[in-house]
């Protein structure tokens, strides 16, 4: 199967800075993929390269079969674009916008008028849009920015922060839109929203310095972080003899009462504790209420292997 | 190459609706027709005072008059006096171009689209020429005007404005690429001025003799435009501005794809 996106050693400087340093990655036709890393950390450049804004200076990229670089024209035939910071026309009408885009994208005739209000209905744009971009709220001209990216159902979105300046509600009309594009498109975003990314994509990709450190799906990266490494039990017994038990166990790094006779377990190894907790709770005749891995959450995943990698 | 034509079309549309809806176009289109109005007004009263001291002397010298031509007392010099103004106003009508697109970051946008770097700077130019195309038709009532009273070489002012589209489509090219190497519209429009002035002063330094100076002429905007004023279409000076236009055009896409790499 040919890949949506596929990034090969891909390096791009600023004057003598180095932004990204030999990137490799491929996104398969329908996946949604979410890119992520701090500040500064190359990703918008990434997407910048990807969209063919910019030209790498090393390496290369493919978008649906044809060169960022050499095949510019057919790459970006293929995509939707939303720049982190989207700046629209302000002399321009929102109808007169999107028709100007449309027609750039190849969109004619007849189909114009059905795209336009296909892409406005789906972001929400039909009262505003006789209006002038100038006067449009953040929060419409993020949806408008999404909109053109939408024109002609481009096979891949790129989407660099589309849930910025957005209120509450907004954010989440967006998700679902993002969401419904799923199947039909190759969708990669990146954000510093967390929560937005277990939501929506099916994997990650977590970038720091201009390098990959992390790709796999949400659920596999925060169990490679440690598979049983955590566990949260709550039993009914004396807390204080319970936490000295649990404290004498082979492995055990650190017991946290939690209140109400719960207790987080750490090993410090990483090893799975659960057999050796219940058999000690059984063995000492206290009553087991519940016992279970706590799994990572994506920010102690990101954090965690972005201060990994400063170290 | 159909979309890439349609995707050229409509860029010139979007550029000629920001041309309509922001003032600079009625700004510009003012001052130009008031002083081009001002001259030509001035001219045929001129014309008409010498018209009629030769007709009170044509009694004694018939000769007189057979010299009196409105082409030489009124649309030469109109002609010429026009392409100076226009070299003043060409620059405000290119400084937005590029440079706006680049310091808004609608340039994100523009250059992430299906569209060729040539579909991009042909649109851009083709939709200032057709401005400025639009602010040259309206002198031609200057011309109907003094048709209805007077015998007129049409010939000869076909020829003076296709001299002042080539002359504008130069300086348009010239101050497109101005406005491709900067983000701020007025350095754009000061470096377009500072160029189109070189370009024209060129052709003076011949007159202090220079040993450098029939290439220096010959490269001068303003030289290659007296032929089609005197009614005149010479293939070198139409040439020279098809050339000129070429290369500056040319020059702003260097320096449109410079910027992708160094960006």
């Amino acid at each position: 199967m040919e890949m949506m996106i596929e990034v090969h050693d891909l390096s791009k400087y600023y004057g003598q800075n180095l932004a990204v340093s030999r990137l490799n990655f491929a996104v398969s036709p329908g996946e949604i993929v979410g890119f992520l890393g701090p500040n500064g950390a190359g990703k918008t450049t990434t997407l910048k390269i990807l969209a063919g804004f910019l030209a790498p200076s090393s390496g290369g990229a493919r978008i649906n079969g044809f060169d960022c670089v050499t095949q510019s024209l057919q790459a970006r035939q293929s995509l939707g674009y939303l720049p982190e910071h989207v700046s629209l026309y302000p002399d321009l009408t929102v109808t007169q916008f999107l028709q100007f885009a449309a027609r750039v994208k190849g969109v004619a005739g007849k189909d114009e008028k059905a795209e336009l209000e296909r892409v406005m209905a789906a972001c929400g744009l039909e009262e505003v849009r006789r209006k002038l971009i100038a006067t449009l709220s953040k929060g419409f001209r993020q949806r408008l920015g999404l909109a053109q990216a939408l024109l002609k159902m481009p096979p891949l979105l790129i989407l660099d922060e589309p849930t910025i300046g957005l209120d509450p509600s907004q954010i989440v009309e967006i998700r679902t839109l993002i969401q419904e594009l799923a199947g039909d498109h190759t969708v990669i975003l990146s954000t510093h929203i967390l929560p937005e990314v277990s939501q929506l994509c099916q994997r990650v990709i977590i970038i720091n310095r201009g390098q990959i450190v992390a790709s796999d799906t949400v659920e596999n990266l925060s169990r490679q972080m440690g598979q049983g490494a955590r566990t949260l039990l709550s039993v009914k017994g004396p807390e204080g003899e319970v936490a000295a038990a649990l404290q004498g166990l082979p492995g055990v790094a650190q017991v946290t009462a939690k209140g109400e006779g719960a207790f987080l377990v750490e090993s410090g190894n990483g090893h799975e504790l659960r057999p050796l907790i219940a058999r000690l709770v059984v063995d000492k005749g206290w009553d087991l209420l519940e016992l279970r891995a706590q799994e990572f959450t994506l920010e102690e995943v990101f954090l965690n292997l972005v201060t990994e990698e400063e170290s | 190459m159909k979309s890439v034509t349609s995707g050229c079309l409509a860029l010139i549309r979007k550029e000629l609706t920001v041309y309509f809806t922001t003032p600079i176009f009625y700004i510009t289109g003012f001052c130009f027709l008031v002083l081009a109005g001002y001259f030509f007004y001035t001219n045929v009263l001129y014309y008409s005072i010498i018209s009629l001291q030769a007709a009170q002397q044509a009694a004694m010298n018939p000769q007189v008059a057979g010299q009196l031509n409105p082409q030489y007392m009124v649309f030469r010099p109109l002609f010429g006096v026009v392409a100076v103004v226009l070299l003043f106003l060409v620059p405000l009508l290119t400084m937005r171009l590029l440079a706006e697109e680049k310091r808004s970051g609608t340039a994100e946008l523009l250059f992430t689209y299906p569209l060729t770097d040539w579909g991009v700077i042909l649109g851009k130019f083709l939709a200032a020429l057709l401005i400025y195309l639009i602010l040259l038709a309206f002198t031609v009532s200057f011309a109907l005007a003094f048709a209805a009273v007077g015998r007129l070489d049409w010939g000869a002012v076909g020829t003076g404005y296709l001299g002042l589209t080539l002359l504008g489509g130069a300086a348009l090219s010239l101050g497109m690429f101005a406005s491709s190497l900067t983000e701020n519209q007025i350095v754009a429009g000061a470096v377009a001025f500072g160029l189109l002035l070189f370009f024209w002063v060129m052709g003076w330094v011949q007159e202090v003799g220079s040993g450098l100076g029939g290439l220096f002429q010959a490269l001068s905007i303003m030289e290659h435009y007296d032929g089609f004023v005197r009614g005149v279409i010479d293939t070198r000076d139409l040439i020279f501005y098809l050339s000129f236009i070429y290369f500056f055009l040319f020059l702003t896409k260097r320096q449109l794809e410079s910027r992708r790499w160094r960006a």
